[in-house]
């Protein structure tokens, strides 16, 4: 991997592996650490992490939300940087941890320097390590879904862009309303499948449309959703983290298909 | 208007078959979000803009009693009346006696979300008032006998054949063989109808967009023109607004309007932005001999100074609802009650109450496309997850939520259970999965299962690999 400029030291990355990640797909968490190692960074993962609290979060459960956070706060100190490869959790740490501790000066003060040391991890490596070029190949379409906290909560829009760009053999064919949700929303799909999944068709419909063999984004959330309908439907579109490309390792089958 | 938010679940699975209303929805993404975009890529200074009339509003609400009184001062000096109305029926009951003191027979309304709030037409029709909306969509639906769907197209649920129904219902006196797939003859249809109505109408009734501490004015924006023979023809102008919709200044309405008319329809200003002061001076052409400002509050007064408070800087431009992927896929009735969408999602509870309208904050994905496209920088979605705070605390979400979120936390706040029960989810999962690498079925993911398919894991969690491989 070429390097436009090293940062001063090899930094010292707490990974935060997101629970979908550990239980579901594995190999998105080490296409990171390869990712991070190969920018140059010195990467650790943390064993008493969960959740980012999500879960809890958005269903108005405040106090559990509070201790989940509190624990990845312990979990995290004293890394230079923690990055996660999702969108939605990095936006949880980054703008949404501080909030809860508003009346809690000791912890908010802990709570507003994890979320300054939080990344996403495309962003990390291109915002942060200066990564210009991955040295990875992959020969295909690629379209790309831009997940919603990701998008507007971290403005990760060029950087995955940016990196794929450097895949050798990879075309990118952007996605017709690559910004519109693809209706996974967390628990908002066991609440509300039926609207869930009239949005996760449009949005299958789109992908199809741009003729692309891949679908790519940096939620796991997302990417299950968008797999799950593709594959319902009967399309072949292979679906991926976007980590997995960017490191070069797709040798697991894609999201929901067997093993060759 | 009888709210049917409870029913939101069967209402959505009513809309997301109805072709026709599906067919409709099709079209905003093409609509409302591409003009917008091409008008406030045109405006350098929009962002800035949205500073501004976020300040100007929050201001406003700061000292809203100060300025509601110099409005009022203001309104009685250019000769017209205030009437303070608490809710919905002390409303209704002013404008009856508006009403009753001219003698109304007929009433020709503009545009007014507040009128659906307070269910105006009703009540005048009750009382052997006759109400005729004059907006060209107020009018369909009137016709058809049913609510708004959208707070600036509130027809925007029909297609043109369900227009064409509709007047061929209605206008039993014209030719039925007349031609009218044209869009203007509709149109013209509607014009030629409406157009006596006008001249016979005692009362004419209408919202406000802004109503202006510095003078006593009130602002409607209006593309057809419908509002001006509203307000100027009958005897009496009834002018039927909320608190909030107040500003200090012209300028500041100014401020404003920049933002309004690009975020709901893509327009630079609306056709027509009119602007009344008091009842017609002595030297004036034309104007209504009496005017009156209908205050509503409503319970919006209890939002002040709560986490809600932010709501009351919203304009009505609709730019949340026409970017909204839920809005999108049910449309406006679905929500069950008279403002729906993002902004309906969070002022609903206020006005009829949480337990009432519970699953309008639930039913969002948080994606945050609203609070982007707010001209009032309002945080919408942080003010859904209040909601659901709210009912969280007050126990009112369902007890399957509940449970399944209380089993889901315990574990998630013991680290080394969690890898337990991880581990051994994904083993199973993964194991039974493996062949085909998805599910057609699972148990308690039925939701889930009955569109889609759900991926298997690959087998062993990512913690118990890392750990092996640590200790290789
Ligand atoms: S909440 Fe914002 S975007 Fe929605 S109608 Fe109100 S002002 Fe417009």
């Amino acid at each position: 991997m070429a390097l436009a400029q090293m940062p001063a030291a090899s930094p010292r990355v707490g990974l935060f592996v997101t629970c979908l990640v550990d239980l579901m797909r594995p190999s998105v968490g080490f296409a990171a650490i390869r990712l991070l190692e190969n920018a140059g960074c010195r990467v650790e993962v943390p064993e008493t992490q969960t959740c980012c609290g999500q879960p809890a979060y958005n269903s108005g459960d405040r106090r559990d939300t509070r201790d989940i956070a509190r624990s990845v706060v312990a979990a995290f100190a004293g890394y230079d940087y923690v990055v996660v490869p999702s969108g939605s959790c990095a936006g949880m740490i980054h703008e949404h941890y501080p909030a809860l501790f508003a009346d809690e000066p000791e912890t908010l003060a802990k709570a507003q320097d994890l979320a300054r040391r939080t990344h996403e991890l495309t962003s990390f490596l291109v915002d942060v390590m200066k990564v210009e070029r991955v040295g990875a190949a992959y020969s295909g379409t690629v379209t790309y879904h831009d997940s919603c906290s990701g998008l507007r909560e971290l403005k990760v829009k060029r950087q995955p862009r940016r990196l794929l760009a450097s895949v050798s053999g990879l075309t990118l064919k952007e996605l017709p309303g690559a910004e519109i949700c693809c209706g996974f929303g967390g628990t908002f799909c066991v609440k509300y499948p039926d609207i869930s999944e009239r949005m996760a068709t449009e949005k299958a419909d789109d992908i199809k449309a741009t003729g692309a063999d891949t679908l790519l984004a940096g939620d796991m959330g997302c990417l299950m959703n968008m797999a799950g309908k593709l594959q319902r439907q009967g399309s072949g579109v292979r679906v991926r983290h976007v980590a997995e490309v960017l490191a070069g390792v797709t040798d697991t089958p894609p999201i929901g298909e067997p093993k060759a | 208007m009888q709210s049917t938010t409870r029913a939101f679940k069967a209402n959505v699975r009513k809309a997301i078959v109805e072709p026709g209303l599906q067919k409709a929805l099709g079209m905003m993404k093409t609509g409302f979000q591409v003009r917008r975009l091409a008008a406030v890529e045109k405006l350098p200074e929009f962002e800035q803009l949205r500073d501004q009339a976020r300040d100007i509003k929050n201001h406003v609400l700061e000292n809203l009693d100060f300025y509601l009184e110099r409005f009022e001062r203001k309104v009685t000096e250019a000769g017209g009346k205030v009437h303070w109305c608490r809710s919905a029926e002390e409303a209704r009951e002013a404008i009856l006696g508006i009403c009753r003191g001219v003698g109304a027979k007929t009433v020709t309304k503009g545009k007014s979300m507040i009128a659906e709030e307070i269910a105006l037409n009703d009540f005048l029709e009750e009382e052997g008032i006759e109400p005729i909306e004059t907006d060209l969509g107020e009018y369909i639906i009137q016709l058809r006998g049913e609510p708004p769907s959208h707070i600036i197209a509130p027809a925007i649920h029909l297609n043109k054949t369900d227009v064409i129904d509709a007047f061929q219902k209605a206008h039993t006196h014209l030719d039925p063989n007349r031609p009218m797939e044209e869009p203007t003859a509709l149109l013209e249809e509607a014009r030629g109808v409406l157009r006596p109505k006008f001249l016979a109408a005692d009362v004419g009734i209408t919202g406000a967009n802004f109503m202006i501490a510095e003078t006593g004015s009130t602002i409607i924006v209006t593309n057809e023109g419908n509002g001006d023979l509203t307000q100027i023809l009958p005897k009496a102008h009834v002018v039927l607004a909320s608190l909030e919709k107040l500003v200090p200044t012209f300028e500041d309405a100014a401020t404003i309007l920049r933002l309004l008319a690009r975020s709901a329809t893509g327009q630079e200003f609306s056709v027509y932005t009119t602007v009344s002061t008091g009842p017609r001076r002595p030297d004036d052409l034309d104007g209504p001999a009496e005017f009156h400002v209908v205050l509503l509050d409503n319970g919006r007064s209890d939002i002040l100074g709560t986490e809600f408070q932010d709501m009351l800087r919203c304009i009505r431009c609709s730019a949340c609802l026409n970017h909204c992927p839920v809005y999108a896929t049910v449309g406006g009735h679905a929500y069950g009650w008279v403002y729906p969408g993002p902004m309906g999602a969070v002022l609903t509870p206020t006005l009829i109450g949480i337990e009432e309208s519970g699953h309008l904050p639930n039913a969002s994905t948080f994606c945050g496309r609203c609070e982007s496209v707010c001209p009032m920088r309002i945080p919408l979605p942080k003010m859904m997850r209040h909601w659901r705070e709210r009912e969280f605390e007050r126990h009112l979400s369902p007890p399957s939520v509940r449970a399944g979120l209380a089993f889901w936390a315990w574990f998630a706040k013991r680290p080394r259970l969690y890898r337990l029960a991880t581990g051994l989810a994904a083993r199973l999962l993964g194991l039974f999965g493996r062949a085909h690498g998805r599910y057609g079925w699972l148990p308690l993911a039925s939701g889930w299962t009955r569109g889609r398919e759900f991926p298997a894991p690959e087998g062993q969690t990512f913690m118990s690999q890392w750990r092996k491989r640590s200790r290789a």
